[in-house]
């Protein structure tokens, strides 16, 4: 029988000692999905990708492999490879040795050993260094050796565990396309851990959002970012101002929250309750100034706040306010308007500040 | 003068290496140039050949066999002994490695010669070792144990270790263990891992502990004197035994040299075999 998932994890637990690397997770990912682990150091990305591997037992629950359960199946007998964040090329074998390696202990034949390490070095670019040593090649080499050595293998799932890590911003950037294209055109299903969110956003189908060794949310990158399920993954993904309040009103789909003697509007999130506090979080980029004269002060959403300071940082300029004694940060993206020093605001004036309540979410404090 | 040496290269080496060179001329190459005079020289101060011819007696051919033999099992068992201690150490957390490399170099504070008494006397007929065995019923009669290779052996062993432990212990401690993972990742059960990826990536410690272990071992003299009795086991004995009773310094000359250009042929073969290792580390 063949399973909906490539990888299932059933409410499984790792602890180290006493330490829970890994509490409680259960997660499915579906095949050919290309999906990340997201969180910030220590919360146990690495722990997950390891038990799947096979270098790491679970303590309680269950791993499952394109249904089957994993059990106590040694690391050389899943048909699954990783690339190390450090690469672990093995410095005493060129390349070519490197990539057939995985090839030679599964006993293939030699002339298709050779066939097979040539595509691989030729999918990550790279067929002229067959006979160079992992010290001879600079790390953006390496990291594709690494690569070229997981893939020749055909696995099931590739687990990658901070490949990029080590790259400059820009090969990061051009490996990031290079990876995922290669994602598609092979089908191969990719498990990928990053903490940089910008990376899993980009580049996942879907993100898994950890936090000490929880799976807080998983989801798409636009529910990730557009409906976080928790304080922490509003706050990990992108940039975000917390207001806290106490729920006043639920209707519908919308909740709404006294914060500082005003009434703020905005999308229920899991788990809000009437009467509990709560926090109204709302991005920069989702809130519009103006002139307190052209404005409606009745309208929903819309209060008299003060200009703190006016910065500009290239693709948009960024203004903090104050709000009911709160400092929120709000970004305009640059036009002319924003770039006229006479037309915009400046630090100490009076302005309006507003935002739609789709673009505000209610969460659970 | 001082100006002469501010610009010609040559003289600022020749300054700087002559302590050097100073030491291995007057402690290293003269007492060679002695042996090598010595060994063509007669009791008269003539000429002769003598020496050399005596080497090739089948009695003297069989001592160098033998000293060669006893001298690579010494090696091969210390490295069989050597690598799981090492492993073990290397395995141990940060503190606990520190001790354990303390207690592997605390032997070499006691003397060598009372180290080796130490051991004659646990293996001696009406030794310890005897006295258990016969105890625990294993044995009636004490085994004889001493005199033989065997004891010589186990003499050259014990008294070697942290010479093999220690260069082992140092690569390995180096040795990345993500590599080792990286190889069972891609499909290698624990001796393929272990053939492929560790003992290439250990194996310049592992040649450095066995040169280490094989050259003081046939060259060995006091374990050889100690624990192989009056008789002719090594031939670190023997030349020993030309140059004090016998006096006949032609022939222990000789055979100093024949013992050094055996040593020279290991010490080749080993830095061919280090070389490979080297290329790509
Ligand atoms: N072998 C181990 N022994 C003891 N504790 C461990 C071990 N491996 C991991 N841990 C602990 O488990 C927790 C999770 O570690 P893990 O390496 O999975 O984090 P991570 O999310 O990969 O972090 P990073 O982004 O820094 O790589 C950490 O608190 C870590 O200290
Ligand atoms: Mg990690």
């Amino acid at each position: 029988m063949k399973s909906d998932f490539a990888i299932e994890l059933v409410d499984v637990v790792k602890r180290f000692g006493t330490v829970a690397a890994v509490d409680h997770v259960s997660m499915q990912i579906r095949p050919r999905e290309f999906f990340a682990l997201l969180g910030p150091s220590g919360c146990g990305k690495t722990t997950c990708l390891r038990m799947i591997a096979g270098f790491e037992q679970p303590s309680s629950g269950q791993l499952l492999l394109q249904g089957k359960p994993l059990g106590d199946i040694p690391a050389f007998k899943r048909n699954v490879n990783t690339v190390f964040q450090s690469y672990a090329l093995f410095p005493h074998m060129t390349v070519a040795q490197n990539v057939a390696f995985g090839l030679e202990m599964k006993g293939v034949g030699r002339d298709e050993i050779r066939r097979r390490v040539a595509d691989a070095l030729d999918l990550v670019r790279l067929p002229q260094m067959a006979d160079r040593y992992p010290k001879q090649m600079s790390g953006g080499q390496q990291q594709r050796v690494a690569l070229a050595r997981a893939l020749v293998n055909k696995p099931e799932v590739l687990l990658l565990d901070e490949p990029l890590g080590a790259l400059d911003y820009k090969l990061r950037k051009e490996m990031q396309i290079e990876l995922k294209q290669m994602q598609q055109q092979l089908g191969i299903t990719f498990i990928f851990v990053t903490h940089d969110q910008e990376e899993a956003l980009t580049m996942s189908d879907r993100i898994c959002v950890m936090s000490t060794g929880h799976a807080l949310q998983v989801g798409t990158p636009l529910e990730i970012y557009e409906r976080p399920n928790c304080k922490f993954v509003a706050d990990f993904i992108g940039e975000t101002n917390f207001l806290p309040g106490v729920v006043t009103e639920i209707s519908g789909e919308y909740a709404t929250v006294n914060v500082a003697d005003m009434s703020l509007v905005g999308r229920l999130g899991e788990g809000v309750t009437l009467g509990a506090s709560a926090w109204l979080s709302v991005r920069p980029e989702k809130m519009q100034l103006v002139d307190e004269a052209r404005a409606n002060p009745s309208a929903l959403n819309t209060n008299s706040v003060t200009i703190d300071s006016v910065a500009y940082v290239g693709s948009d300029t960024r203004v903090v306010v104050h709000l009911g004694g709160q400092r929120l940060d709000v970004w305009d993206e640059n036009n002319i308007s924003t770039l006229d020093p006479n037309f915009y605001f400046r630090a100490g004036e009076r302005a309006s500040l507003s935002f739609p309540a789709d673009n505000a979410l209610v969460l659970v404090k | 003068m001082a100006t002469l040496l501010r610009k010609s290269r040559a003289l600022q080496l020749l300054g700087l290496m002559f302590p050097g060179g100073f030491w291995m001329v007057v402690f290293f190459l003269l007492p060679l140039l002695f042996i090598v005079v010595l060994s063509f020289l007669d009791n008269e101060r003539l000429f002769t050949l003598e020496g050399y011819q005596r080497v090739f007696d089948p009695l003297y051919i069989g001592i160098f066999l033998q000293s060669i033999w006893i001298s690579l099992l010494t090696t091969i068992i210390s490295l069989l002994i050597s690598f799981p201690v090492a492993l073990f150490m290397a395995r141990l957390p940060k503190g606990w490695r520190d001790i354990a490399l303390f207690a592997v170099m605390i032997p070499f504070w006691t003397n060598f010669l009372v180290r080796t008494y130490a051991l004659q006397f646990l293996m001696r007929n009406q030794g310890p070792i005897n006295l258990l065995l016969q105890w625990i019923g294993l044995i009636d009669e004490p085994l004889s144990m001493l005199n033989t290779p065997a004891a010589v052996m186990v003499g050259l062993i014990y008294g070697n270790l942290p010479f093999m432990i220690l260069p082992v212990y140092t690569s390995l401690e180096k040795f990345d263990w993500t590599l080792l993972e990286a190889a069972q990742d891609l499909g290698a059960s624990a001796w393929p891992a272990f053939f492929r990826v560790m003992l290439p990536l250990t194996a310049p410690g592992l040649l450095s502990g066995s040169i280490l272990t094989f050259v003081p071992a046939i060259g060995s003299y006091v374990t050889a004197e100690l624990m192989g009795g009056g008789k002719a086991t090594m031939i670190g004995r023997v030349i020993a035994g030309q140059f004090e009773q016998a006096q006949n310094w032609t022939f222990g000359s000789a055979m100093s040299l024949i013992l050094m250009v055996i040593v020279t042929i290991f010490a080749l073969i080993y830095f061919r075999l280090g070389r490979g290792e080297r290329v790509a580390l």
